[in-house]
């Protein structure tokens, strides 16, 4: 059996995330989104790859969006309103909570900025918004009666999740985007060890290591406090959600510490409303953002303030949040024009702009510089840049934590640059043993899975295997972050010994394993014994010890002569546990014993008569099973006579 | 697996407790506590209506004095009922009896599906050899937490009232005191049938409820938790509370639905969840909710009069196809909205006529609808009446219902969604329409004090709390409300506060599954075995099902089959080693399996050892049948060996062994005797091609 993996998108490149895995027959969409870089036809994952008919409600069983960013969201409204998909879709409670909030300003910027022919309309939004089931982490859902998924917590952005499906034996996780070190408000990604074929990752920082987190904060307050200090504006452009919060609560309790009274604003109306969200979903926050909500929930900003048009212009220092994140447009763009030509000003940018923004193109500017926004107007810029280098993506170490501690079969990169995914390629399957590929858009992938067979197990069986004899192993959920460890140990047991039993297979009836006895009495026979026995002849040449002359040895001479021979046994033997008991010697089930009987059934051989006294038979007898043993014992019995 | 329902319980407030042993495990489910029991106790007067209450207080008493010198204190045993019958004494808490009785180390898991199912756990947590691990849904851990710190805190004003107590047998737990107590006391004191004197006992501290606390897992709705390796546990939402629960449990042998009472429609918590209980193998069916609906239509009044109506009619034609609809309509959620609307023009004509208003209902659920009705109402009266929610942890109480939206029904999910507050309280607390404040004797309260007034206080069974303050303040004022729940025996219960010419309006509210629905849903959900409470018998009537069922009653242990085999997996690695013989008699293929049993997940899976002899060539171990000496011959010839037969005779003449004697490639004798084959050889190839021959006669393994 296999996993069959298509990518529609988001594979070697960042943006339209879509990847659609079949395992035993399901069909599993992961993620839906679109990509910002492009205005035709390639702005959405190639759905008629799916299915030639279009008929995608059939051919999928479900769709899962692992978070309300545009590049894993953005096509849904699309696929489900204009392509007609008519099936489950799920989400997190967040994430189709916030998700309208960003298909909703995406669709208005590309018909009222852009002047474009809308591509799905506010009711579209709404419509599919109808059809998604919200799921809470770790919640256990069965789509149908084979297919089962799962939500674990990705930090990243609040409700961001990675999702696990199995179907049958098969088992697979979808990472999505995550974070492995949590951030001001959200915790670090946290999934159960679990026993995977695949696993498909985002690979953004492929190739980059991050060191701490704080200091990169400290250098952001540190220039904000620098600028409001001299009485300087602050122009934060930001997305509405995610960033814009965590930098909030950074100033916020910042603006505590340091009792300062300069006013923090939020330019638009949807920020507002996105902080009304946080504040009911602060349970998928970090840890300790939670454990403060009853005294004082953290999103209910003390310092942080309205913003109005006429404030622009006001005199004092500021601080201001204002959308779009890259000055594409918009409000940021229209602050941006009046407060730039300021040198006492400062303007921070987001680690990632695209190009032909305005955020792009302060990147790589030399202040003092001058933008042409059109053919007329141009801006002179003279305000501070201050460029934010924190990231909601894990870096390259998170990537190889995360896979070593799931240790998937198989690895499947997406979600990044092609140069850095080769790299992480390498690494992963140098470093980890594992199965990595990074397929490109279109392109279709197959994976072999687990497949266990299926029996039933009789109690008597089950009970002679389940001796005490148990192992514990605990195996802790991820520790990837202190602060959000809520998961509980998955225990598990181990039997210690070999189980022995009998599998049998009937027609028209499933396999069942019973133990020997229950086999058979089923069967109604009963067990025939078979055994193999040797009777020989051995040369024992005068010891010290004087009594030869005994016709045949006494009881005392025999006595010590199978010690003797149960000590070299025990010598050559050392794995077996040989026994010696006076009148015979014991190993497994092969006896060893003197034979004075002159008729004895087991004389098999070529028998001289006559009678030596230094010559003495053994019988030996044994069980099929210990065969090999049993002639390396004659063989070693009979070499006594070359021993001594 | 064996269980054991060891209390019935009585209604919302005390659901029912059982144990089952599953796989070796002992699960109990719910440790509740019988708060109704605290009406034999008199409520603490309070400074502020001492007076008034010294005075009847005194006056009764010297009725009753009077009384008694009539007779021989011994010989009345059928005291009238008054207030002044009632314990005044630091009260105890009626636990589970029953629960008692068992060793709480065997304990290996405990279950809890409701807040309310909660309040008894420290009472068994704080025990040194309790050792089983606790699950309940987050939520229900967070409210159950909650309800048990402000029973602790209500209760210090008892013993702030009577002191210390100075010893475990308080003096009216003596027998010549408790025989002494009216037939209505005793019965509580000693429960119906007499047996329930043990269960009593002092209240934990704060210190047991936080050390119990430690000791709860919590889990999502629908979070697999794994114990031991073999049982997977999940809890999936019943409906009737937010947070509470039904349990599904699933081992290698068995799966078992757990149904409390369960709301398809709920008013606040996300709804009753019977799919995913679909296709167990049993169901533990305590759901005893209709066995309490009957009573309550019997002697019913204008609240509650429409629930009974569909109980009547038992459909017979019943259909599956239209099973979810008929679970699923809106009537029975439409009914629990008339009647809190019924409760809110209540309230508002009450406050009109210038009477305060008093609702000492613990269920959160509806009291967040009725905060809703009463911000909708009140403005639309145009009313500026200021609501009160008094409780020492009302202030965390409303905090958490503002960050729970996973596990609120849809309607109020929706709000969520399309942008609005979940609920209007947190506009209400900001304009001053809504108070929360931890006791009637805080500062700020007396500042903000006014009537007429609505006060949302606990505890609904009027010994305890705020509601005991409030009661006394306006049970003398007719044109004040009391809003109370149904199932409490209300003329007990307002006993300390009689005359009462406070109006008094009982509801019940839904709070399980109609047994008329009961039957759509078992047939929905397939199970192949049910367990019903005994007492449900006769409202089950013939049921015509797929299912066997039987019934069960308080203290008397059923033992259930498992239904099936334990499930194995065997894993491909080993599978592909394994080496299939025919059998000669049956149709079938057997294989001998060598592995390594572990327990994973709740499932059995075989793999392959790390032991070398497994991948090495398995000999025949175990030979079974009988041997065909001619066979054996024909076998032994066409390998090319010379071989004869000859039968050995005992001295009797009976038959003895079959010897075969084979001279050539080389000398060597098989002697068959009855099940015993012995092949001598002095040669080892030849002892093995023979008994190759020997296998090939036989059946082996
Ligand atoms: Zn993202
Ligand atoms: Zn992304
Ligand atoms: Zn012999």
């Amino acid at each position: 059996m296999v996993i069959e993996c298509l990518v529609l998108g988001a594979g070697q490149e960042v943006g339209k995330s879509c990847v659609v895995v079949t395992i035993n027959g399901k069909r599993i969409m992961f993620d839906c989104g679109m990509h910002m870089g492009y205005l035709d036809h390639r702005r959405y994952p190639d759905f008629s790859l799916i299915s030639k008919s279009h008929d995608f409600t059939r051919s999928l069983s479900c769709i899962i969006i692992t978070h309300f960013h545009l590049d894993h969201i953005g096509a849904l409204p699309y696929f489900t309103q204009v392509c007609g998909y008519n099936g489950p879709i799920y989400m997190t409670y967040p994430t189709k909570a916030l998700a309208p909030l960003m298909l909703e300003d995406y669709r208005k910027v590309m018909v009222d900025r852009r002047g474009e022919e809308e591509q799905f309309s506010s009711e579209h939004i709404v419509e599919c918004m109808k059809k998604v089931t919200a799921v809470d982490l770790k919640q256990t859902i069965q789509v149908d009666e084979d297919l089962q998924i799962r939500a674990y917590y990705a930090g990243h952005v609040l409700g961001a999740a990675m999702f696990y499906a199995k179907v049958g034996d098969a088992a697979i996780v979808y990472t999505g985007d995550y974070n492995m070190t949590p951030d001001r408000h959200l915790g670090a990604a946290q999934i159960d060890r679990l026993q995977l074929d695949l696993v498909i990752t985002e690979s953004t920082y492929a190739t980059t290591y991050r060191d701490s987190k704080y200091v990169r904060e400290r250098e952001f307050l540190k220039a904000v406090h620098k600028c409001v200090a001299s009485g300087g504006k602050v122009l934060i452009p930001t997305f509405a959600l995610g960033r814009a919060q965590e930098l909030c609560m950074l100033l916020d309790d910042y603006w505590e510490r340091m009792n300062l009274k300069v006013p923090i604003y939020f330019s638009a109306g949807l920020t507002i409303q996105a902080n009304m969200y946080y504040k009911v979903l602060i349970n998928w926050t970090s840890q300790k953002v939670k454990d403060t909500y009853a005294t004082r929930n953290a999103f209910d900003f003390k310092n942080v303030l309205s913003f109005d048009r006429s404030l622009i212009n006001a005199p004092g220092a500021c601080v201001l949040f204002a959308t779009p994140g890259m000055i594409s447009g918009g409000f940021s763009l229209e602050v941006f024009k009046q407060w730039a030509p300021c040198e006492k000003n400062l303007v921070t940018l987001p680690g990632y702009c695209v190009a032909g923004t305005v955020g792009h193109k302060l990147m790589s500017a030399k202040i003092p510089t001058q933008i042409r926004l059109d053919e007329d107007v141009q801006i002179n810029v003279r305000c501070q840049i201050h460029q934010l280098s924190f990231s909601p993506h894990t870096d390259a170490k998170g990537i190889m934590d995360l896979v070593k501690f799931l240790s998937p079969k198989h690895v499947i990169l997406v979600h990044g640059e092609k140069p850095k995914m080769v790299t992480l390629k390498e690494k992963i399957q140098s470093e980890l043993g594992i199965q990595c590929y990074l397929p490109a858009n279109s392109e279709s992938l197959c994976i072999p899975t687990t497949h266990h067979i299926k029996a039933g197990a009789s109690d008597a069986f089950v009970r002679s295997c389940l001796s005490p004899n148990f192992k514990f192993l605990k195996t802790n959920s991820a520790e990837l972050d202190d602060s959000h460890k809520r998961t509980m140990p998955l225990l598990q047991v181990y039997d210690d010994r070999v189980s022995e039993g009998i599998l049998t297979l009937q027609k028209n009836q499933s396999p069942k394993v019973v133990n020997q006895n229950e086999f058979m009495e089923a069967l109604g026979v009963e067990k025939h014994e078979v055994k193999l026995a040797h009777c020989f002849r051995v040369y024992i040449p005068d010891s010290e010890s004087g009594d030869a002359s005994d016709c045949l040895p006494s009881t005392s001479r025999k006595g010590s002569l199978l010690h003797l021979i149960s000590e070299k046994l025990c010598r050559e033997l050392p794995d077996f546990d040989v026994q010696d008991c006076q009148e015979h010697i014991q190993i497994q089930s092969v006896v060893v014993s003197f034979c004075s009987n002159e008729k004895c059934p087991h004389r098999t051989g070529v028998s001289l008569q006559s009678v030596d006294k230094k010559e003495v038979h053994f019988c030996c007898s044994w069980s099929v099973a210990d065969d090999a043993l049993a002639w390396r014992i004659v063989a070693s019995i009979k070499n006594l006579e070359l021993d001594t | 697996m064996e269980f054991t329902c060891l209390s019935e319980g009585k209604g919302y407030y005390f659901p029912p407790c059982h144990i089952l042993d599953i796989c070796g495990f002992r699960v109990l489910f719910d440790c509740p506590m019988d708060l109704s029991s605290l009406a034999i106790f008199s409520p603490v007067p309070t400074s502020s209506n001492s007076i008034a209450y010294n005075r009847k207080f005194s006056c009764s008493s010297e009725k009753y004095a009077g009384l008694e010198l009539n007779e021989d204190k011994r010989l009345k045993i059928d005291k009238p009922l008054d207030a002044n019958s009632l314990i005044g004494a630091e009260p105890h808490y009626r636990t589970v009896k029953n629960l008692l009785l068992w060793n709480v180390s065997f304990i290996d898991v405990v279950l809890i599906s409701s807040p309310m199912g909660m309040l008894g756990l420290p009472f068994l947590t704080r025990n040194k050899d309790f050792s089983a691990k606790v699950y309940a849904t987050e939520a229900t851990a967070r409210i159950g937490q909650l309800m048990m710190e402000d029973l602790v805190s209500m209760h210090k004003e008892y013993r702030q009232f009577y002191g210390a107590e100075e010893s475990d047998a308080p003096q009216w737990m003596k027998w010549d005191e408790l025989e002494l107590l009216p037939l209505e006391l005793r019965q509580i004191v000693f429960g119906a049938d007499g047996t329930e004197f043990g269960g009593w006992m002092p209240l934990y501290s704060a210190a047991d409820v936080k050390a119990c606390m430690l000791k709860v897992e919590c889990l999502k709705y629908a979070e697999e938790a794994c114990y031991g390796g073999t049982l997977i546990i999940q809890a999936f939402s019943s409906g009737l509370e937010i947070g509470s629960c039904n349990w599904g449990i699933s081992g290698p042998k068995a799966s078992i639905s757990y149904i409390s009472s369960s709301v398809f429609s709920s008013a606040a918590a996300m709804s009753f969840n019977y799919q995913a209980l679909q296709r167990s193998d049993v169901i533990l069916y305590s759901d005893f909710s209709s066995c309490n609906g009957l009573d309550k239509f019997d002697n019913d009044d204008n609240c509650s009069g429409a629930a009974g109506n569909n109980y009547s009619n038992l459909s017979s034609d019943d259909v599956n196809s239209e099973g979810h609809d008929t679970l699923l309509n809106d009537e029975e959620y439409l009914e629990e909205m008339e009647k809190l609307n019924f409760i809110c023009s209540c309230s508002v004509d009450c406050i009109k006529a210038g009477g305060s208003v008093l609702i000492p209902i613990a269920r959160i659920g509806i009291t967040l609808q009725l905060l809703e009705r009463f911000a909708v109402n009140l403005a639309s009266e145009n009313m500026r009446v200021p609501i009160f929610l008094i409780s020492s942890v009302a202030e965390e109480l409303i905090a958490f219902t503002n960050i729970i939206p996973e596990w609120l029904c849809e309607q109020w999910q929706d709000r969520l969604y399309s942008g609005q507050p979940l609920f209007s309280h947190v506009e209400m607390l900001k304009d001053g329409r809504l108070y929360l404040f931890p006791a009637i004797h805080s500062l700020k309260l007396l500042k903000t004090w006014q009537e007429p007034c609505i006060v949302f206080c606990p505890h609904w069974s009027l010994r305890l709390g705020p509601v005991v303050h409030l009661l006394l303040r306006w049970s003398a004022d007719q044109n004040s409300l009391l809003v109370m729940e149904e199932g409490l025996d209300a003329n007990l219960a307002l006993l300390p506060f009689k005359p009462m010419a406070m109006k008094v309006l009982q509801c019940s509210f839904v709070s399980g599954i109609q047994m008329q629905k009961s039957h759509h849903l078992l047939k929905i959900l397939q199970p192949r075995h049910v367990l019903f409470p005994e007492i449900l018998r006769q409202h089950i009537g013939p049921l015509e099902t797929v299912f066997s069922f039987n019934y069960y009653s308080e203290n008397k242990m059923v033992h259930i089959p498992y239904m099936k085999d334990s499930e194995l997996d065997i894993t491909v690695e080993l599978a592909c080693q394994l080496q299939y013989t025919t059998l000669k008699q049956q149709d079938m293929n057997i294989s001998r399996l060598k592995g390594e049993l572990m327990i994973e997940h709740g499932r059995y899976r075989l793999h392959l050892g790390n032991d070398e002899q497994v991948s090495s060539h398995p000999r025949p171990l175990v030979h079974f049948g009988r041997i065909d000496l001619n066979n054996l011959l024909t076998a032994l010839q066409k390998l090319d060996m010379n071989a004869t037969l000859e039968e050995v005779t005992g001295a009797a003449g009976s038959h003895k062994a079959s010897r075969i004697h084979v001279s050539e490639p080389s000398k060597a004798m098989i002697e068959v005797i009855e099940a015993q084959t012995v092949i001598s050889a002095a040669d080892e190839n030849i002892a093995s091609v023979i008994s190759q021959a020997i296998s090939g006669v036989l059946d082996c393994i």
